[in-house]
């Protein structure tokens, strides 16, 4: 980020980079503990714990039906777990999922969040800038002259300035995901959720999106993503899940799980990946 | 061909169209939506009982011929002491009549917009109801225009209907000629001509707004 970007970074992080903020040693923005969830008969969680330090990058891998994008999903309050607990701000919002769940709760989980979707989900009947104020605009009531500029500078930092009037079909799947990427940054969220963000895109488009993921981490996003980009995750993480059936089967550091699985299931799932015939 | 009669019957039946059957159709059309809005959410609101009702509404109104429902209104309601004049009659049974239709046309383009779309709203913290309005509605009115141009157009000859409950429009303009001058086939005739010319204005207009509302669509 050059001086003359507009100071746009993660809440904690002052706009020149410099901790200015001191961070507590351990600075817990998320506890999640023992999160399950069953539709019917089937158990798609069961007792999901992790814990994620602010301005760190967590990514879930995990078969699909693993239950990776549930985790996310509750996260932002899309899916209700049936059990456990989400704990916020180091219990500054807590969630207790075997009680009753207020629709005030509910919001207050999703505010601390914004979610990046595997189909991107813009609003087709909106412009990409329209797209980006809409939730600042009408959901934060903040002005919209505010709102305009910071909007046409993100996507100026992700490459995209001059589609701001553009409708989402004229967009490149990676420019649409990008403009994904801002609308959930122009929310200021303390959290990012990334669902399989490349997942639908065009293999030469991946890396465009991947970029603006790291540049994101490197400036101190927190975040949380689903993803099958091994690399992207190697490079990225700061902590690797493996999930499968609704468990977490391993984790730790990404050179630890990628490189030193100590699960045979782990293994036979990054040798599917690597290894696909 | 008596062209004299012809020119001379033009403007009423015009006027009659500009006063009676242009005006009760956009009032009924009107009122028709926003009823049809209110049963496609109540059949979609999963609430048993609202939905029910809903559910009953559009099939007593698809069920029934539309006649039968202004007569119900305008010549059956006095018996038990409600006296409704014709015009406001026509309105209520043309919007009951649109209403059941067009909730139809309204829940199917609801439920046509992607689930996403929904997620996308929730999650920039939007509510359900902001969200069905800002995100929801709009991309479903693209879905329905075309359907809903059609129901206002059939709406704009039914109201015909409502020379037989004695408001004064397009059809009894032509009919009181008619009947005063024994020339019937010439003003019904007329009158037709009138109902197409102003039908054909009416598909313009249709495909100018399908244009506009089709401009953040892949082509």
């Amino acid at each position: 980020m050059s001086p003359t970007d507009p100071p746009i970074g993660p809440p904690h992080v002052s706009p020149a980079g410099a901790s200015a903020v001191p961070s507590s040693p351990r600075d817990l923005l998320l506890e999640v503990a023992g999160l399950s969830k069953s539709f019917g008969d089937h158990e798609v969680l069961q007792s999901i714990d992790f814990t994620l330090e602010r301005g760190k990058v967590l990514v879930l891998i995990g078969p699909s039906g693993s239950g990776k994008t549930t985790v996310l999903r509750s996260l932002n309050g899309l899916e209700q777990p049936d059990g456990g607990t989400i704990s916020v701000d180091d219990g500054a919002l807590a969630l207790d999922f075997s009680k009753p769940i207020s629709k005030g709760q509910r919001l207050a989980l999703r505010d601390r969040s914004a979610m990046v979707f595997q189909h991107y989900n813009l609003f087709p009947h909106l412009t990409v800038l329209e797209n980006i104020t809409e939730g600042p605009r009408i959901v934060q009531k903040r002005p919209r002259a505010e709102v305009e500029a910071e909007g046409i500078a993100l996507l100026g930092r992700v490459g995209l300035a001059e589609k701001r009037d553009a409708y989402p079909f004229e967009l490149s799947g990676g420019q649409q995901q990008r403009v994904g990427i801002v609308r959930a940054l122009a929310l200021r969220p303390e959290l990012l959720l990334f669902d399989e963000p490349t997942s639908s895109l065009d293999p030469e488009l991946v890396g465009d999106v991947l970029t603006v993921m790291k540049e994101l981490a490197d400036e101190g996003w927190t975040m949380v993503v689903v993803t099958h980009e091994l690399v992207f995750a190697r490079q990225v993480a700061d902590e690797v899940l493996f999930l499968d059936g609704g468990v977490i089967v391993e984790r730790g550091a990404p050179e630890q799980v990628f490189t030193a699985p100590t699960q045979e299931r782990t293994k036979q799932f990054l040798n599917r990946l690597l290894f696909p015939l | 061909m008596d062209w004299e009669l012809f020119w001379s019957s033009l403007w009423p039946i015009v006027r009659g169209g500009l006063l009676g059957t242009i005006p009760l159709s956009i009032a009924s059309f009107a009122l028709g939506l926003v009823i049809a809005l209110l049963v496609a959410l109540a059949r979609i609101s999963g609430i048993r009982p609202l939905s029910a009702i809903a559910r009953f509404y559009v099939s007593v109104i698809r069920g029934t011929p539309l006649l039968v429902q202004l007569f119900v209104i305008f010549y059956g309601l006095p018996s038990v002491g409600l006296l409704i004049e014709p015009w406001p009659s026509a309105v209520i049974a043309f919007s009951l009549n649109v209403g059941g239709y067009a909730a139809e046309v309204i829940r199917a383009a609801i439920l046509s917009v992607p689930k996403g779309q929904w997620e996308a709203g929730h999650t920039i913290g939007m509510s359900s109801t902001t969200t069905l309005r800002r995100i929801i509605l709009p991309q479903a009115a693209r879905v329905s225009v075309p359907p809903l141009s059609n129901t206002f157009i059939s709406l704009v000859k039914d109201t015909s209907l409502a020379s037989l409950i004695l408001v004064t429009e397009l059809f009894r303009e032509a009919e009181k000629i008619a009947a005063f001058s024994q020339q019937f086939l010439l003003l019904y005739m007329e009158a037709a001509l009138v109902y197409w010319v102003f039908c054909l204005v009416l598909s313009t207009a249709q495909s100018r707004i399908e244009k506009r509302l089709d401009r953040y669509v892949a082509h």
